[in-house]
């Protein structure tokens, strides 16, 4: 029960935080399919801090890999950025294409890194158990509190304070509604989206380096993040675009994520005798059933994946 | 009216411009690819970006090289039916990125009708044909009815139908491997035949008919969207679905029928690689066929033209296999995804080079005036 939770709270965060990253993006009017790729291009960031400089103290690890994810999140992102809105490109296909370079490029990195280090080593994996201990902050029986889960937290308040309290926030939201409005009361709609791409690629980038520390102590690249991006858009479309809603419904698709992790330890779904392919699909399979249900009256930004021509009416 | 009627300069015709605008996308999509190798190991990069493009002719022996170009063809022709799919879909504005998972569904039927109950080939591409169609139909129907995005429901049924097909296949696999039985011991008979083609690639009997048949297909969705009237209306569907729905077409039927279609083209795609026995599926498989994502950069590089994909696919599984050659000990074959990648991403800026070919053109012809 007590690993069910953890498992829960650790993927909520990851779901949290990449669903708050497309969150901004879709707000200032750009669609962020990339999230995957920026995921495992954040996830990449942290995970070579955690290689390159393996002893530093505990709280400095923390920060030093949180910056290094963050910095590889956010100049990734900066490829949706140019590209949908300086040259207004398909932001669907810009995305797609995100999503397999960064796999791609992620497995090139690491294999050229692995073999200049030893030539018969061809794996696509980072290794981090010692490292990995810094992010626990108490452990409780089996029940291990993250510093990620506290992190995704107050991002999560921060979140919706920026969106609905400040000027930043409402000027953003302006520019995914209605992006000539915005412009004729002196908004600079381009900077505003330039902004909500670069905060989706640092949360993005930060969600990536949980996901992969979540249950493990190594990551295969090659592997990519399975899906997770798009899941997170699922929990964002499934939040109505808000902060707390999309952190009530990061909870529930965390759930399910962390059965397939966990459902050997329960006699009753044992019981039943489901294959282990099964509960992998359930995530999936939810939120496609979600997805049905909740997308009809969808409250997407008005604008979102519009690129916006300062000379057209 | 006389500027109207003067004839078209060379480079302004469509098609010129679609093929300039992808040569410059191979072109950026190798020079980043080899300034990545300089970074990785500066000596080695040369070689290795010649031997992506060299593919099969790395073989000095021209009677090798023939058979390998020959398994080069084989890999093309499910590729160009992805390619197909995505292209497809995207003419009526829906980007069917859950094509791998009508491609996995395709397999996954084709071989465990061919292993468990020993069907003629004809058989299993039908319903490969079908299951593809089935599943790319869910997307339209959830699209047209219940507004779910295509895109995100096409991946969270992309990894549904992953596990599905590996617990499908696992009932037919080898006791050994996680792969599934061999189709020429196991069930001869689903093999396509190749009906003397094999002999034109130096006996390469993975060279079959499906090679033909693919640049068939690519010919009939070439006339059903330029030459027909359900064409058409699918492509006005796409263009603006009120419109459509205003003008009396059923907008809603376009968009299913459009996703049924793009599913079946992905589903024979499937049938068309694991019926010719060139691969076997892995049951342990944890990534979803990468066919589906390469098939979106070949459809874009193609200009989103049948007849272009034909050309673009070949390169795009070219680059692919060329990429098992480069030299193991300095990179990994993955380069030619990375570089696959990056001429994607650069697709996307297609739009913005036609625009500036057509900027410089213009001022070209009023200075000339």
């Amino acid at each position: 029960m007590a690993l069910l939770l953890q498992y829960t709270l650790i993927y909520a965060s990851v779901l949290m935080l990449v669903a708050l990253g497309g969150c901004f993006s879709e707000h200032s009017g750009v669609i962020n399919l990339g999230l995957e790729g920026v995921m495992v291009m954040g996830a990449l960031g942290g995970a070579l801090v955690m290689k390159f400089m393996a002893n530093l103290p505990g709280a400095v690890m923390i920060l030093a890999v949180l910056i290094g994810s963050i910095l590889f999140g956010v100049i990734y992102s900066l490829l949706l950025a140019v590209a949908a809105i300086n040259f207004k490109a398909d932001q669907t296909l810009v995305g797609t294409a995100m999503n397999l370079l960064g796999t791609a490029a992620a497995t090139v990195l690491v294999k050229a890194i692995n073999m200049a280090e030893n030539v018969n080593n061809v794996s696509s994996a980072i290794k981090y158990i010692e490292q990995k201990k810094a992010f626990s902050l108490v452990k409780i029986g089996q029940f291990e509190l993250s510093w990620f889960m506290i992190l995704a937290v107050v991002i999560l308040i921060a979140s919706h304070v920026v969106l609905y309290k400040t000027k930043f926030g409402l000027r953003l939201m302006a520019c995914g509604e209605h992006p000539q409005a915005a412009d004729s009361v002196g908004i600079n709609v381009y900077k505003m989206r330039y902004a909500g791409v670069l905060i989706s690629g640092m949360l993005g980038g930060i969600g990536g380096i949980v996901y992969i520390t979540a249950g493990v102590s190594e990551w295969k690249f090659e592997n990519g993040v399975a899906g997770f991006g798009f899941l997170a858009l699922a929990v964002m479309i499934f939040g109505q675009w808000k902060p707390t809603l999309i952190g009530l419904s990061a909870l529930l698709f965390g759930l399910f994520r962390a059965l397939s992790n966990v459902y050997s330890g329960f006699d009753v779904l044992v019981a039943l005798h489901l294959p282990g392919a099964v509960y992998n699909m359930l995530p999936y399979i939810i939120s496609l059933i979600i997805l049905a249900l909740f997308s009809r009256n969808s409250k997407a930004p008005k604008a979102e994946g519009i690129p916006y021509n300062k000379g057209q009416r | 009216m006389n500027t109207e009627k003067e004839k078209k300069s060379f480079l302004e015709n469509a098609g010129v411009q679609s093929v300039a605008a992808s040569l410059l996308c191979i072109i950026l999509g190798l020079l980043v690819g080899y300034i990545v190798l300089l970074f990785i190991n500066p000596a080695g990069a040369g070689k290795a970006i010649t031997s992506i493009l060299k593919n099969f002719l790395y073989f000095p022996r021209p009677a090798v090289a023939l058979e390998y170009f020959g398994s080069t063809l084989a890999k093309t022709a499910p590729l160009l039916m992805c390619t197909l799919s995505i292209l497809f879909a995207y003419k009526v504005g829906l980007f069917n990125i859950g094509a791998s998972g009508q491609y996995a569904v395709g397999a996954g039927l084709s071989l465990y009708l061919a292993l468990a109950f020993q069907m003629p080939w004809y058989v299993c591409v039908i319903a490969a044909m079908i299951g593809g169609g089935i599943l790319g139909g869910l997307v339209g129907v959830l699209k047209a009815y219940l507004n779910v995005n295509e895109v995100i429901a096409g991946i969270m049924l992309n990894w549904i139908s992953l596990y599905c097909v590996n617990m499908l296949l696992t009932n037919v696999k080898e006791s050994s491997t996680t792969y599934t039985a061999a189709l020429k011991t196991n069930s001869p008979g689903a093999l396509i035949p190749s009906l003397g083609l094999d002999h034109l690639f130096s006996n390469n009997r993975y060279v079959t008919i499906a090679i033909p048949l693919a640049v068939i297909i690519a010919v009939c969705v070439w006339i059903l969207m330029e030459k027909t009237k359900l064409g058409y209306e699918l492509k006005a569907t796409g263009l603006n679905q009120n419109a459509a729905k205003y003008a009396g077409m059923k907008e809603k039927r376009n968009m299913i029928l459009t996703m049924v279609i793009a599913g079946c083209l992905s589903g024979i795609g499937a049938s068309f690689l694991y019926l010719s026995g060139i691969e076997q599926w892995s049951c342990a498989q944890t990534a979803v066929p990468a066919m589906g994502f390469n098939g979106i950069a070949a459809a874009f590089l193609g200009g989103l033209n049948p007849i272009g994909s034909v050309f673009s696919a070949f390169f795009i599984q070219h680059i692919t296999s060329g990429g098992s050659y480069v030299d193991k000990m300095v990179y990994c074959s993955q380069i030619s995804d990375l570089i696959s990648a990056i001429i994607i991403y650069f697709c996307s800026f297609v739009l913005f080079f036609k625009h500036c070919m057509n900027q410089k053109l213009k001022n070209r012809k009023g200075g000339k005036k």
